[in-house]
């Protein structure tokens, strides 16, 4: 397949307000005449559907929550990244676009970080105008704080739930068109299949999660904003129901894969605690900014951290990272503290463990400050833990939290199905190998609020769409296709609970696809997973019927896909021979750091499935850069 | 440590629904109340048994999805705590715990714990936001928010909808969700344009849905997960009366409804 990123010519700073005078327009009595799918309703999706809505386009938004207003974009807690330079601390779209290229280790394409860039201002704006309480200072003009790895304060917050606002704005925008009648809500039903009709993505096949009723949904094109696939891990920072779905049906139908094996690791989330565990907690990085990381000098030290006297501590990352200290991007301080606990360093009763301690903080600037800045937090921690941060230092550890790969999308935003965007985490393309903090927010709602809209219109003004009718064969096929799935998982009647076979899937994954990689174990992987998806296929144990309000078959479906997409995900980083961002290959390094191949790999890696029993293509997007010279990261 | 359970098992919204007892073994202290229940759940399936439904999503107290009554109490009555964050060491071995869906006439029952909240969608359609399209904004500094205002305005935004407040309110009001958005948007300079007629609106919605009214019992205040003072239904309703005294009929022709 030839992949066309379709990125306009000229200057870089040039190239979207060109290309906005470039595109097509569909004109205001028109837009009434098209229909647009958004499958999901997080902040790439609620803000895509509002937008639309508000432009007099005809849209169905699809949900698998209650309401739309539980999307994971609500559990985002640190902030949103814009290059507003309210500080006059040195910001400026440069070099936002700037840090995001070196950032995602230079994975990414340029364009569209560069537009991330631009457009990250007019969310801003946006937001404020919605009435987002973003924090605010005395004089009434807006907070920033520096964060993630960034040397300036671009980052905009509303206490620790920034993406709970955000996505509150966003959610009331969308309501609003609700109300206005432009928008049809489907709370509580499960995109299970694309329909692609004359070569193009016409619709979605869904069940409703309410009734067990499948239905088919014709439109001129196709939004995914479903977020992204770190439950393939079972444990992770994500919902509970996040799942590859709506991603991997497209797969099979012929949109391409891209990167799937870059993930990232988020530093601060609490420790597991049992067997039983059902996700990982986040704990903000923001909390980087005030507490010091460490671990006892001596492996095994079993001391409490009370008595274990200060020079018997190892500050490692400022001692490693002399001028980032605490604040290294998140993909260095993960692999950091897997590092110590490798070295039999790690605390607490697992030794999977390091602290993030705020003694010095609190002697420096008071309870009182700490606990304005972090207390839900600290809150948070002691709920969950038992222990009170004030007095003890917290216990933190990797988890899975976000996946920069997802479906491969042009400057358009859209995939190689004519018609089937993707927005939001859901696609692939603008953090690279590693995500910065902060960035998700700014990307979802960039690409919802101030792409889409344009691009949407482009794609229809020129579409040419054949008139399409539920009888039309292609239609029916996608819904075969998904009855014929659902009774087939409801006939194995096995022995082993779908959650046991992930918790399986989520081993394989972490051990051998996680924080480091290497050639021996991602062989393994690819040998277990086959076997696994064998074991689910023909043991495993879907109780209840089609015709009801099924959880145990929604999960079966979506762990279904896990079993496929990990094997990809174990593909894509045998077949990537660098370290680069969140992909960390133990034999690509240098002096412990990742050690990329710019002659090799300089390239997105777009997979393209051809068959249940055949291997899936690899097709390349060369990157070029030539804004951001090609440099080893270094952060020291 | 050992626990008996009671739980509330209707099979969907025509069914009429019983309490069930179930046992629940080998429960550590550091699971959340979801997680033993996943653990009763596993062990259901392989007995061939429908397992528990209940609404559960981000399971870090933010996504508001998960909710049910333990032992007569919203969320199980702990400060600050949704039912995701509810830890076992709350509980000792021996401890017989009663759960139940939320029960209030407009949160009808889909199946066991899980109950439909749509009627919360449909309050913040009939006017809880701003009317912003994408683009007309100006610059996010352009009107200043005193700060005062912006961190009450939050202390209203956190709410997440999760429903306590109807569940815990003897009359099923939902007086405190709704006050709870009227308040943050009303708060903010932005919010002012509407800001009389969308306390207007939403409260006939809450009305209609079925809500019953606010008798200042002050149990969802105890209830919520996320302490949101019921200082904001005093606000709601004194936005209620200028409101509703100084409305006006639409011009015709004039604005879209």
């Amino acid at each position: 397949m030839e992949l066309n990123a379709n990125i306009p010519s000229g200057p870089i700073e040039k190239k979207w307000d060109q290309h906005r005078f470039e595109m097509k327009l569909v004109n205001p009595a028109n837009k009434r005449k098209y229909t647009v799918i958004v499958v999901g309703s997080g902040l790439a999706g609620a803000a895509a559907a509002a937008s639309m809505g508000e432009l007099g386009y005809n849209v169905k938004c699809f949900c698998f929550q209650d309401s739309p207003r539980r999307a994971h974009s609500i559990a985002a807690q640190g902030g949103i990244n814009a290059a507003k330079n309210y500080q006059n601390d040195g910001d400026s779209i440069y070099r936002l676009f700037y840090d995001t290229v070196k950032g995602g280790d230079f994975r990414a394409r340029e364009a569209n970080v560069y537009r991330l860039a631009q457009i990250s201002v007019n969310i801003i704006d946006q937001c404020v105008a919605q009435g987002v309480p973003f924090a605010r200072e005395y004089g009434g003009l807006l907070a920033n704080r520096s964060f993630g790895g960034a040397q300036v304060s671009r980052t905009f917050y509303a206490r620790g739930q920034t993406g709970q606002q955000l996505l509150l704005g966003a959610y009331q925008a969308l309501e609003r068109q609700v109300h206005t009648g432009k928008v049809q809500m489907f709370a509580r039903h499960e995109m299970l299949e694309v329909i692609v009709a004359g070569g193009k993505a016409r619709g979605i096949v869904t069940r409703n999660l309410t009734t067990g009723k499948i239905e088919s949904h014709l439109a001129d094109a196709v939004c995914l904003a479903t977020g992204g696939y770190g439950n393939v891990f079972f444990l992770s920072t994500n919902a509970k129901n996040c799942n590859v779905t709506a991603s991997w049906r497209a797969y099979k139908k012929g949109a391409c894969f891209a990167n799937p094996c870059y993930t990232q690791i988020h530093p601060t989330c609490i420790p597991v605690s049992g067997d039983y565990q059902s996700k990982l907690t986040l704990m903000s990085e923001s909390l980087r900014n005030d507490g010091r990381i460490w671990v006892p000098t001596k492996s095994g030290d079993k001391r409490t951290p009370s008595e274990i006297p200060e020079d018997e501590r190892d500050y490692y990352l400022e001692r490693k990272y002399p001028s980032f200290g605490n604040l290294v991007p998140r993909d260095i301080a993960s692999r950091a503290a897997k590092d110590m606990c490798d070295q039999g360093r790690g605390i607490g009763e697992t030794g999977l463990g390091v602290y993030l301690d705020f003694a010095d903080s609190i002697r420096r600037l008071g309870a009182k400050t700490i606990s304005e800045r972090y207390g839900n937090l600290f809150e948070m921690y002691e709920r969950i833990t038992g222990e009170d941060p004030y007095k003890v230092p917290m216990r933190i550890f990797p988890a899975v939290h976000y996946t920069m790969g997802g479906l491969w999308v042009d400057y358009n935003l859209m995939s190689s199905i004519p018609g089937l965007f993707v927005l939001g985490e859901a696609n692939f393309s603008d953090h690279g190998a590693n995500r910065l903090g902060a960035s998700a927010l700014m990307q979802g709602l960039a690409d919802g609020y101030f792409v889409i809209p344009y691009t949407i219109g482009n794609y229809l003004a020129q579409a040419k769409l054949e008139k399409l009718d539920g009888e039309n064969a292609d239609v029916k096929d996608a819904e075969n296709t998904v009855n014929a799935r659902i009774k087939k998982m409801l006939d194995i009647k096995g022995k082993r609970t779908v959650d046991s076979i992930h918790r399986e899937l989520g081993k394989i994954m972490w051990e051998y696809c996680g924080m480091a990689r290497n050639e021996s174990g991602l062989n393994k992987a690819l040998g277990r997973i086959p076997e696994l998806r064998e074991e689910f296929w023909n043991n495993v144990n879907v109780l209840g019927g089609n015709e009801e309000f099924n959880q145990s078959l929604e999960k079966a479906g979506r762990v279904a896909d896990f079993l496929e997409l990990g094997e990809l995900m174990c593909r894509d980083a045998l077949h990537r021979n660098e370290s680069c961002g969140g992909h960390f290959r133990t034999e690509y390094q240098v002096e412990g750091e990742a050690l990329r191949n710019d002659d090799d790999y300089c390239y997105v890696g777009a997979w393209e499935y051809t068959g249940d029993r055949s291997e899936p293509k690899l097709n390349k997007e060369p990157l070029s850069f030539e804004n951001v010279h090609l440099t080893q990261r270094s952060y020291k | 440590m050992n626990l008996v359970l009671h739980v509330w098992r209707q099979k969907n919204a025509q069914d009429k629904g019983k309490m069930v007892r179930y046992d629940a073994k080998g429960v550590s202290p550091d699971m959340s109340f979801l997680e033993m229940l996943d653990v009763v759940n596993e062990e259901l399936i392989a007995k061939g048994e429908d397992p528990i439904a209940f609404d559960h999503d981000c399971r870090e107290g933010i996504c508001g999805m998960c909710g049910v009554v333990i032992n007569g109490l919203a969320h199980g009555g702990h400060v600050g705590t949704t039912t995701c964050q509810l830890h076992m060491r709350h509980f000792s071995d021996g401890d017989e715990i009663y759960i139940e869906p939320w029960r209030a006439k407009a949160f009808p029952v889909i199946k066991d714990l899980v109950v439909d909240r749509g009627a919360f969608d449909r309050i913040i359609q009939a006017g809880g936001y701003i009317s912003v399209a994408t683009g007309n904004a100006p610059d996010g500094n352009a009107i200043p928010v005193p700060k005062p205002s912006s961190d009450l305005a939050m202390d209203a935004a956190a709410c997440i909808g999760c429903g306590a407040c109807v569940a815990a309110c003897p009359n099923g009001a939902a007086a405190l969700f709704t006050s709870a958005k009227i308040s943050h948007l009303g708060l903010l300079p932005q919010g002012q344009a509407e800001r009389f007629r969308r306390v207007v609106d939403m409260v006939q919605q809450m009305d209609t849905e079925g809500f019953g009214n606010c008798t200042n019992h002050r149990e969802c205040e105890a209830a919520c997960p996320k302490q949101i003072s019921t200082d904001f239904i005093a606000r709601m309703n004194r936005d209620y009366i200028r409101g509703s005294l100084s409305r006006r009929p639409d011009k015709v022709g004039g604005g879209d409804g």
